[in-house]
């Protein structure tokens, strides 16, 4: 992640060790990238969700700086509470690193707007608990209002997601949570560009 | 309140330390009096075959290690290789197979975990990993129950410390059923002035002792992996580590921390016997003693003995010696990454090995002894007896399609990608080419075009029929795979897993094995660095088949001239490289013979080194030069399963010729040093390029032409790429999950 923001934005991220209690101001963007924090020992993102970094993140994102949490920082943002949700042990209940298709759901967030609506592209998944779960009730709410911005396409479900979902935003917009690594896929030498325009979008590169 | 240290010496607790009698009279006449127990179990955790190779030396040493771009051969973590511009590439293999048959999830994961430190350990932060695996027969009730257990393991490890696993093969074979080998190898990128080894320098140095803590997981495992099993062996799961992904990562972070500030004089992970191992190779490859006191030992559990913290094998554990003028700002690191340090003792002049445990002293033993004396063995061996060749004309004619998808469908030939999707192939973001090619390839960070490849092979059916061919076969193949996708070989890690060597047949297997390697290593300009051996892997009197995995490192210098399998467009002149007369001819212990006639007879192919070279590195200059970027090495199941793989990555069809003799000899013969070759070119250009491949004495003929959406091999019957793909991709998820696709 960090080499796809040196990549695409020319410069080089601050990095932000988990015990920090404050962020600096001025920042155009937060992500929270993949990987495995604490070991995901307890549930995923569950540990890392009560670092001392995220109150700073959540004070953030309620002032409305971009954030975007990818993989095991979607997992985190849910168990802090910016996105609504669960995401569950995948329906096979393994581990599953392969490309899928995302249909852009939603071109009209500051994450997306560098696609277009109903946009197929490619994308890498790799993750063990990626299987998006919401009770009737909020995913009705989360569906009503937009907030799914990529689902998995051409029958290409690699967890068993409700509806398909793989990624989503938060009412206001400014937070995104996505399972799959749009960061995996944006030079020639990945295979593929398709994952490019979402940090071009963002950081207001797009054409 | 103590723990004593000492219960008497009898003759069954010496037996059941592993030692033979003759092995602890050794011990009696280098101290001159009777082991404490502690001193007992560090004598069999120093002198058991897993960390003394005491029958595999005398021949190890015949392997080549040397050559210019060799930085550190073999007796360090890990074998170092230049690749250029200050940097190196560090890496080797090395078996967690009992374990892994005792409990597979966490077997494998550790061996994942011990890997990976030997590498890390060095300098390297690891950028690629591989795994070679063999399991028992599909139909033996073991045998899911391992995979499962085995793959989730080497995934739940790799995928959560961080590191794509980009290669690697996985076989079944009946006589697998009571032994599987778990075979893991990692690589990782260092500059070549920042190698670090374990030789400690300096007298009263302080020894630290850095990650997680101590418990009684993985006490005597070094001693449990040098024996073979019995029906016991259901008893000796807590002899099996448990691994920690993430203190592994911190751990990892923390080390590169450490040596980039300069702090670290010498450090050694502590793997197979843990503590025991780790300080007295440290001490003794300085010519220092070590003292340690095991009060300061971070532990885990409660009232443990000095045996049971010498030999605990608790993972995520490191021991160092570091600069005392950089301890404070080493301390701040170890606290950022939340890991547990203590200094545990210091180094000494004396050349003993002291180990102090609540004021009493437990053990006091002479340091290079408990290495350098470890006993060695010249063990009796009977050559195999070589073996008819197969009369191929005796075989019936078979039809060639539905030979071929019965092969591609089959338990050992079929589609891995069950296996290789439960692991993360792409973190990192520089992987180039995932499983299913026929090498990893991972671009090196920070460079614009240089690129390293990554290859693990053997045929164990070749090697049990000839282990000297089959050890010849395994170091070509491997040479083969990594020249295919266009990168120059560099090195390789031998991983040598066998039976019982106190058996003169299986000490003969190993032998050979190691003579054929040898000889294609030398051959080939591809020297061993680093590696592992595993004996003893045998149950009930039962060997494994000889199966010495080679995995090998190789440089390309320009990723953008690099070759994949899959046929890039329609209209493509196919090629074949390196073929006889007859484009393949040899049947004799083929996957073919095996599969469709149920027969293992004959001799395996033979390898001729010098043509293997030639073909090989002229197929590289035609990758290197541009004229084709399709190219697939011709092994298992023979030119048959290799254009079938090439159409079914691609999506796109092949019309090749009828062969001119024997089609089931030239689509199925297992020929070594073959490729298959898929080119843009003019039909000028292509003339010339035979024309050169003549001159440099290699034979390379058009055979075919890709297009349309069906292979049609000779007058056989076309078979659709869709019907390929999925015998090819079903068998594994079906037996598996009980699912198709």
């Amino acid at each position: 992640m960090i080499a796809a923001l040196r990549l695409v934005s020319g410069r080089e991220p601050l990095i932000v060790w988990q015990t920090e209690t404050a962020l600096p101001s001025g920042l155009d963007l937060i992500i929270i990238p993949g990987g495995y924090s604490y070991g995901d020992y307890l549930r995923c993102g569950a540990i890392a969700a009560r670092t001392p970094v995220m109150r700073a993140v959540a004070e953030m994102a309620k002032k409305g700086v971009l954030v975007m949490g990818v993989c095991n920082g979607f997992q985190i943002l849910i168990e802090a509470g910016l996105l609504p949700g669960a995401l569950l042990r995948n329906a096979s209940l393994k581990f599953v690193c392969r490309e899928v298709k995302l249909q852009v759901s939603n071109a009209g967030t500051a994450f997306t707007r560098a696609y277009s609506s109903g946009q197929i592209i490619r994308c890498p998944v790799a993750h063990q608990d990626g299987n998006y779960f919401a009770d009737p009730e909020s995913l009705a709410r989360i569906e009503g209002e937009g907030q799914v911005v990529f689902r998995y396409a051409e029958g290409t479900n690699p967890n068993g997601s409700v509806n398909d979902i793989a990624g989503i935003v938060n009412e206001t917009g400014n937070v995104l949570g996505m399972m799959p690594h749009p960061e995996n896929l944006i030079e020639t030498a990945h295979g593929g560009t398709d994952g490019r325009p979402l940090f071009e979008g963002i950081l207001g590169k797009a054409a | 309140m103590t723990i004593p240290n000492t219960i008497p010496i009898t003759e069954d607790l010496v037996a059941a330390h592993g030692l033979k009698p003759e092995e602890y009279q050794r011990i009696l006449d280098l101290i001159g009096r009777e082991p404490t127990f502690t001193e007992l179990g560090i004598f069999s955790a120093m002198w058991n075959e897993h960390c003394s190779y005491k029958s595999s030396k005398k021949w190890l040493r015949t392997l080549p290690t040397s050559g210019p771009q060799v930085i550190q051969g073999p007796g360090e973590n890990a074998g170092v290789v230049d690749i250029g511009d200050g940097q190196c590439v560090v890496f080797k293999m090395e078996s967690h197979n009992h374990p892994s048959y005792i409990e597979p999830y966490q077997g494998a994961a550790t061996g994942v975990g011990g890997i990976l430190r030997d590498v890390f350990t060095m300098g390297a932060r690891p950028i690629a990993a591989m795994n070679a695996l063999r399991f028992g027969a599909p139909d033996h009730p073991k045998t899911k129950h391992l995979v499962a257990g085995v793959v989730a393991g080497i995934g739940g490890y790799g995928n959560a410390f961080g590191v794509p696993t980009v290669g690697g093969e996985l076989n079944f074979d009946a006589r697998y059923n009571g032994n599987c080998l778990v075979n893991a190898f990692a690589a990782g990128l260092a500059r070549t002035d920042a190698i670090f080894y374990s030789k400690a320098e300096g007298v009263g140095l302080p020894v630290v002792y850095l990650g997680a803590k101590t418990g009684r997981d993985g006490v005597g495992g070094a001693t449990m992996a040098s024996a073979e099993f019995d029906e016991g062996i259901d008893e000796k799961r807590p002899t099996v580590q448990v691994g920690d992904p993430f203190t592994e990562k911190c751990l990892l972070e923390a080390c590169l921390e450490l040596m980039d500030i300069g702090a670290v004089i010498a450090i050694q992970d502590m793997g197979a016997a843990g503590l025991t191992c780790s300080a007295v190779e440290m001490g003794a490859k300085g010519d220092l003693g070590i003292e340690l006191n095991l009060d300061n030992v971070p532990a885990r559990e409660e009232r443990m003995s000095a045996y049971e913290m010498m030999l605990s094998e608790s993972q995520e554990r490191m021991l160092m010696v570091l600069r005392p003028e950089k301890h404070e700002e080493a301390e701040v690191i170890f606290r950022k990454w939340g890991l547990d340090f203590a200094v545990i003792g210091r180094t000494t002049d004396d050349l003993r090995f002291r180990v102090l445990h609540q004021g009493e002293e437990v053990a006091n033993l002479p340091i290079k002894e408990l290495g350098d004396e470890a006993p060695e063995y010249d063990r009796p061996w009977q050559a195999p007896s070589p073996l008819a060749p197969l009369d191929t004309a005796s075989l019936p004619q078979t039809d060639v399609a539905a030979a071929l998808l019965k092969l591609l469908g089959s338990p050992d030939l079929s589609s891995r990608r069950w296996v290789w999707e439960q692991y993360d192939t792409l973190i990192q973001g520089n992987s180039l080419q995932i499983p299913g090619g026929d090498a990893g390839v991972v671009r090196v960070e920070g460079h614009q075009t240089k690129a390293l490849a990554f290859s693990s092979d053997v045929t164990p059916r070749y090697c049990q029929a000839d282990p000297y061919e089959g050890g010849k076969q395994a170091v070509a193949e491997c040479w083969r795979n990594l020249t295919a996708v266009g990168a120059e070989p560099l090195a390789a890690t031998d991983n040598l897993n066998f039976g019982n060597p106190e058996r003169p047949e299986i000490m003969g297997q190993l032998v050979r094995a190691i003579e054929g390697i040898g000889e294609a290593c030398r051959a080939l300009s591809f020297p061993i660095v680093s590696g592992n051996v595993s004996l003893y892997n045998e149950t009930l009197g039962e060997a494994i088949p000889p199966t010495p995995t080679i995995a090998g490192v190789g440089l390309i210098p320009d990723r953008a001239k690099m070759a994949r399998i899959a046929f890039t467009e329609e209209g493509q002149t196919i090629l074949l490289a390196g073929g006889p007369q007859g484009w393949g001819s040899h049947l004799g212990q083929s996957a073919y013979l095996r599969d469709i006639f149920k027969r293992a007879e004959g001799t395996p192919p033979p390898v001729d080194l010098e043509h293997e070279k030639r073909v090989g590195d002229f197929v590289r200059s035609l990758i290197r030069n541009g004229k084709t970027s399709v190219v697939h090495d011709i092994s298992d199941g023979g030119l048959a399963v290799a254009l079938a793989e090439m159409a079914i990555a691609s999506g796109i069809g092949a019309r090749i010729d009828e062969p001119p003799a024997n089609a089931d000899a030239a689509f199925f013969g297992e020929d070594q040093g073959r490729y298959v070759l898929a080119c843009s070119l003019g039909d000028g250009v292509l003339d010339e390029l035979i024309a050169q491949a003549q001159k440099a004495g290699v034979s390379l003929i058009r055979i075919g032409v890709t297009g349309g959406n069906e292979l049609k091999l000779g007058e056989a019957h076309a078979i659709s790429v869709a019907e390929l793909e999925e015998a090819h991709e079903g068998w594994f998820p079906r037996f598996m999950d009980g699912r198709t696709g």
